[in-house]
Order: structure tokens, then C-alpha cells, then sequence
């Protein structure tokens, strides 16, 4: 469980986080919804250890947090190695974060290929994947970090709407499947509520939480869900929250 | 297939380019009655150079020699700076300055004094192409080192793992291309630098022979020695892209796919 309180970071003069308080408990998938540059990736970097933090402090289950942290990143560009294969890149979780050796790494890597639809391209080099393969050969290396907490930063950001609608649905199946703890950042209003058992809203920079949102939105959910009464709902209401923030700023 | 075309289309054209000039100047030292011992038409450099030409095979192994062995010299002492430049920042400003300003010492000034220095054998000349083919060679890789991809380097430390790491995964991998690229800017300075520490005293080689064609007033033979030594350049030139193709595939062929 991690819990974060009162996080402030500025960059010189530029405040970008002024107090952001939220939780993600074990097994939860929590979506943090905010305009672009509202400090939602300086987030990521606190929770990962690699920018420090001006004010507040983290716990997670508990207590400060050790390094390295038991946190997954998946930057928002999907930072594949082109000099590595699929499975290569996949390996690179469990060789650098899990510690073990080429050999086994690149095995359990191929392991993982079939359930992130990626069998039988575990030898291709990422250029020649599509945009949606890409995400998911991220996601694996994420995955194979072997870390409580994954943390995806926009990971659909880049794909057109086709392929964001397909990867969404994926993800929602085989998280359902996995119950991996995620956390993910979006400033898409149908991914969050199609995905999350909870949303934070943030207004614009400096960061702070301007709502937080159940979805009790049945599972499994579909396209079908989106079309419900209550997602509808919800979404007007994850808008207007985006919005109140917006007008102050205008 | 296309590729095969694709390199076709790249080469002719320079080589028209090439016979034509060479065809204006067969044309113009014979009807213009400037002499052989001036401007001898390239037929007859070709001929002389033929009937010269154990003479000249003689001569360009030792600079092929010294050449190479320059240049394996420059790569790993360039390996290591480039390796402390980018490890420490003390080793980045205290170091950049001064390869910046070495460059400003030019050539001819170096072969001399490296002779005085180290005598008429073959350690001059492998300093001499060292010196020259080190800075593109390091300014390669260090630039290389520095167009790494941020988020992966990111990724790699919220993983746990410290420079040598990041290193060897991520910077070494990124800064190949931009090493290939000073490695052939170096590549161009070594057979000139070779010439040129000959020049200044030596007992074999193409700046040697240079030399005594040019005293006995065989311009044409300085001439074959000239066309030797472009001849050099152009097949270490190539051969750079032959080892870069095997080392780094992935280079070119992610140029290649359409995104
Ligand atoms: N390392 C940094 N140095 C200075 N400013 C930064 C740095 N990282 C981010 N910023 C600034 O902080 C603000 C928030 O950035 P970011 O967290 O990336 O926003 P978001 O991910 O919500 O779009 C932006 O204005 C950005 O320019
Ligand atoms: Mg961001």
C-alpha cells in the first residue's frame, strides 16, 4: 500500500506539486487524471526515488520507503532499446531490477510473451512493432520488474484512437486476470473510468487533488460499460472536476 | 535487390563526375605542351605506376602499417577517455578543454617535432596518426554517450542500477552510431597523418616515395603514390561501414522502417 502525503516539489520558481495527498491500496488500480503539465510524471519521479521531494513524505505499507523502491516505471515515451529484441527488452526487467542472469532472464522474458499477445515476435527488434505492440512489450518489462507497484505513465498517450480503444480493453482483461496494484496516469477521461476502481483529479500546475472519485462500475467492463447511465455520469462529473480547475486558471 | 540498386544509384554518379575530370585532364596536358614533369595526362600515371607497381606495394603496407596500428592505439586510449568523460565531471571539464585546444596544433608542426622526439622508426608515425584520429574518434563517442535516450536512462535507475550499468545497457549502445560517424572523420586524417610523419623522416613508405619520385622529377609516380594513398583511404572509408553493418544492424535498419 502506498500512501503519499502532502507531496510539494518546485523546480526553481515553477511550484509544480502543492500539496498532493492520495493512496493506492494492495490490488487496486487508481488513475490520476489531470491536464497536461500539471506535475503528474513529477509524481512518478518522487515515487520512483529519482527526483527528491521539497515537502511531505511517503509511506509505503507503512513506513519510508527503502531503495530500491517496489516500484514499476513505464516512462511515457516506451523507451524500447532498438539494439535489443522484444525479448531482450523484456529481459531487461528481470536482468537490472530482479537481478538474474542473461540466460534466465531472457527465458522467463519468452515466458511472459503469450500473455501480452506478443508470441512469436519475442526475436523482432521494437521498430518493426506496431504502436500498440510496443506498449504491451513495455508493459511486459514493466511487469517483469517483479515490483509491487506498477506505475504507467500515459501509455496509451501516443496511439491513435483505434489502437488506445484495443490496448484499453486488453489492459482491463488482463489486469482483471493479474490484480497487479496500479497506478496509472492519463488524461484521458474514458481510459480512467473504463480502467479504475478509483480516480484522482488534479488541477492544473501546481498539482493539487481536486477530487476523487469511486467507480463502482461493474467487472468486467466492455465497450458496453461506457454506454451505462452511471459511466456516463461519472465522466460529466470527471469533466466538470477538470473544468473547475481549468476556469481558474482562465 | 533495391538496396543493391539504391547503392548503384549512389556511386555512378560521383564516377561520371570523376571521369570526366579525368578525361579533361588527359585531354589538356597532351595538347596544351605543359610536360610530363609538370602534369603528366593520367594515362601515363597509370602506366608508370604499373610498371612501378612492386615499388609501390612495398611502400604502402608499411603506411598501411602504420596506419592501422595508429588507429588501433587512438581507439583504446579515445575508449578510455570518452569512458572517464562521461563517468566523472571533473574528467569532462578538465579534459574537453584541453582535446578542444590540442586540435588547434596543426599537422605539420606535429610530424617534425614527433621525429625529433622518437626518432625515424615506427613509433612516430603511429603517434602521429594517433594523435590525429584521436579527438573525432572521443568527441564520437562522447556526444554518442550524451544523445542516449533520457527515459531509458531513467528507467534503468528507478531499476536499481548505477552508471556502469546504465553504461553498458544504455549510453555504450547509443553512442555506436555517433562512434562510427567520427570513425570515419578519423579515418580520412590517418593515411595523410602516416604520409606526412614519413615526410619528415622515414626509410619505407608512400610519403617516402613521394619524395623520391618527386626528386627524380617522376611526377608521374608522384602522382600513382597519390592515387594509392586516396585508393587506401577509401577502402578503410568502406570498411567502416562493413564492421558497422555487423556490429550495429539495428542502426540502419530502424532508419529504414517508414514511422
Ligand atoms: N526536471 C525538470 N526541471 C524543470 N522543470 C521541470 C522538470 N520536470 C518537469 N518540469 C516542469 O514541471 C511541470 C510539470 O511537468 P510534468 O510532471 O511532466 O507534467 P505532466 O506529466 O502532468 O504533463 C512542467 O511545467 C514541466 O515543464
Ligand atoms: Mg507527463
Amino acid at each position: 500500500m502506498i500512501e503519499v502525503r502532502n507531496l510539494q516539489k518546485s523546480y526553481g520558481a515553477l511550484d509544480v506539486l502543492a500539496g498532493v495527498s492520495l493512496h493506492v491500496e494492495q490490488g487496486e488500480f487508481v488513475s490520476i487524471l489531470g491536464p497536461s503539465g500539471c506535475g503528474k510524471s513529477t509524481l512518478f519521479s518522487i515515487l520512483t526515488g529519482i527526483e527528491p521531494a521539497d515537502g511531505g513524505e511517503i509511506l509505503i505499507d507503512g513506513a519510508p520507503p527503502t531503495e530500491p523502491r517496489p516500484c514499476a516505471w513505464m516512462p511515457q515515451s516506451d523507451a524500447l532499446f532498438p539494439w535489443r529484441t522484444v525479448e531482450q527488452n523484456i529481459a531487461l526487467g528481470f536482468e537490472v531490477a530482479g537481478g538474474h542472469g542473461r540466460r534466465e532472464a531472457s527465458e522467463r522474458a519468452r515466458a511472459l510473451l503469450p500473455t501480452f499477445g506478443l508470441e512469436g515476435f519475442g526475436d523482432t527488434r521494437p521498430y518493426h512493432l506496431s504502436g500498440g505492440m510496443r506498449q504491451r512489450a513495455a508493459l511486459a518489462r514493466t511487469v517483469a520488474q517483479g515490483r509491487d507497484t506498477l506505475l504507467l505513465d500515459e501509455p496509451f498517450g501516443a496511439l491513435d484512437a483505434l489502437t488506445r480503444t484495443d490496448l484499453q480493453l486488453w489492459l482491463g482483461d488482463i489486469w482483471a486476470r493479474e490484480r497487479w496494484t496500479v497506478v496509472l496516469i492519463t488524461h484521458d477521461v474514458r481510459e480512467a473510468v473504463l480502467l479504475s476502481d478509483r480516480i484522482y483529479v488534479l488541477g492544473p500546475r501546481p498539482g493539487t487533488v481536486v477530487g476523487e472519485f469511486e467507480v463502482s462500475l461493474p467487472r468486467p467492463r466492455g465497450i458496453a460499460t461506457l454506454g451505462s447511465p452511471a459511466a456516463a455520469e461519472l465522466e460529466v462529473e470527471l469533466l466538470q472536476a477538470l473544468r473547475v480547475g481549468q476556469d481558474a486558471t482562465l | 535487390m533495391s538496396r543493391a540498386r539504391g547503392i548503384l544509384e549512389r556511386v555512378w554518379p560521383p564516377l561520371v563526375v570523376l571521369a570526366l575530370g579525368v578525361v579533361a585532364w588527359e585531354f589538356y596536358s597532351r595538347l596544351s605542351g605543359i610536360g610530363n614533369a609538370v602534369l603528366p595526362p593520367p594515362s601515363r600515371v597509370v602506366q608508370s605506376g604499373w610498371a612501378d607497381h612492386a615499388s609501390l606495394w612495398d611502400n604502402t603496407l608499411p603506411t598501411l602499417r602504420e596506419v592501422l596500428i595508429g588507429f588501433a592505439v587512438s581507439l583504446v586510449f579515445a575508449f578510455v577517455v570518452s569512458v572517464a568523460i562521461d563517468a566523472s565531471g571533473i574528467a569532462r571539464r578538465s579534459l574537453m578543454p584541453v582535446l578542444i585546444g590540442s586540435q588547434t596544433i596543426p599537422l605539420i608542426v606535429l610530424a617534425p617535432l614527433v621525429v625529433i622526439w622518437f626518432g625515424f622508426g615506427l613509433t612516430p608515425k603511429i603517434l602521429l596518426v594517433a594523435l590525429v584520429t584521436f579527438f573525432p574518434i572521443v568527441v564520437g563517442l562522447v556526444e554518442g554517450y550524451a544523445s542516449s535516450d533520457r527515459d531509458a536512462i531513467t528507467l534503468l535507475r528507478t531499476m536499481g542500477a548505477r552508471w556502469p550499468t546504465t553504461f553498458r545497457l544504455v549510453r555504450l549502445p547509443a553512442a555506436l552510431p555517433g562512434f562510427f560517424t567520427g570513425l570515419r572523420i578519423a579515418i580520412t586524417y590517418a593515411v595523410v597523418a602516416a604520409i606526412f610523419a614519413e615526410y619528415a623522416g622515414a626509410e619505407f613508405g608512400l610519403g617516402v616515395y613521394m619524395q623520391g619520385a618527386k626528386a627524380s622529377f617522376r611526377t608521374d609516380l608522384v602522382l600513382a603514390a597519390v592515387v594509392v594513398s586516396a585508393l587506401l583511404t577509401l577502402v578503410l572509408f568502406a570498411a567502416t561501414y562493413v564492421v558497422q553493418a555487423l556490429v550495429i544492424p539495428w542502426y540502419a535498419e530502424s532508419k529504414r522502417v517508414p514511422q
